[in-house]
């Protein structure tokens, strides 16, 4: 096993075990913070990918930007908002969670199952695109400015109108409410 | 070199696992955490996909905008949320019932 292959090993396990740790702890705050483990470690999966600058947009975005907004929208609100709301309803232990488990351990098992039929590899354009492969000394910020600015340059408009109008949208919600 | 096939097993597994954050937790911040590890998982498919689309990397692009989209929807959601913390005194999605005043 070459030492590329252990470090993927590495992060993915530690991405799928932060990310289950976060949906089975009682304790809110640690299971943001775990959170943020998870989507860092995501970004190094990224880069193994060969997608350097997807990486650096999901640390700056993400693990700077949506945590932080989190922690803020805890910190704004009142201190009951952390609390469990199952917390006082009687224990029934894991019955609660027992449907949500099974759908998903049943979707993960189909998931499992149609991948391993699929055979990415054997796809014909994998196979066919030679030239067209990236290397992992390319420079792909070099391909993306380039293509965002030509190929999709309509969607990226539309995206940041997009993103204009939500930002707007979140703040009209969030403001208090005033007296006419 | 790692093979496509261990990035989809990665992301599958992430992905399920925010559909059990979204079908099993009470709480509408940590339905919003799984919708964004079931995002992450999209994007990681993406990503890995566009290694073998060096010229239009359209994988890789559209990576970005998926996560511009996730950004501003958390805004949004988190905004909503506090919304409905403030009318509803609770985030259980199942305990909000109404829609009258």
């Amino acid at each position: 096993m070459s030492v590329e292959q252990i470090i993927f090993y590495f992060l993915s396990a530690m991405t799928l075990l932060s990310a289950i740790l976060v949906v089975s702890l009682k304790s809110f705050v640690r299971a943001v913070f775990l959170f943020f483990l998870a989507l860092f470690s995501m970004a190094g999966l990224f880069v193994f990918a060969l997608a350097d600058f997807v990486a650096i947009t999901q640390l700056v975005i993400y693990v700077g930007g949506v945590l932080v907004l989190m922690i803020f929208a805890f910190l704004l609100s009142n201190k009951e908002l952390l609390n469990n709301p199952d917390k006082k309803k009687p224990q029934i232990g894991l019955v609660h969670y027992l449907p949500g488990m099974v759908v998903s351990l049943l979707f993960f098992g189909l998931l499992i199952f149609v991948f391993t039929q699929l055979n990415p590899a054997e796809f014909e354009w994998v196979k066919t695109s030679g030239e067209n492969t990236l290397k992992p000394t390319d420079n792909t910020i070099h391909y993306l400015g380039i293509n965002i600015m030509t190929r999709y340059l309509l969607p990226f408009e539309v995206v940041s109108v997009l993103l204009l109008m939500a930002l707007i949208g979140a703040a009209h919600l969030a403001r208090k409410e005033r007296d006419v | 070199m790692i093979p496509l096939s261990h990035f989809m097993f990665v992301s599958a597994a992430l992905f399920c696992i925010g559909l059990f954050a979204i079908l099993a937790k009470r709480n509408a911040i940590m339905m919003l955490i799984g919708i964004e590890f079931m995002l992450n998982a999209a994007i990681l498919n993406f990503v890995a996909f566009s290694k073998h689309d060096k010229l239009a990397s359209g994988g890789q692009v559209f990576a970005l905008f998926a996560i511009v989209l996730a950004a501003a929807a958390v805004a949004v959601a988190l905004a909503i949320i506090l919304n409905v913390y403030k009318y509803y005194r609770t985030i259980d999605p199942t305990r909000i019932d109404q829609l009258r005043d």
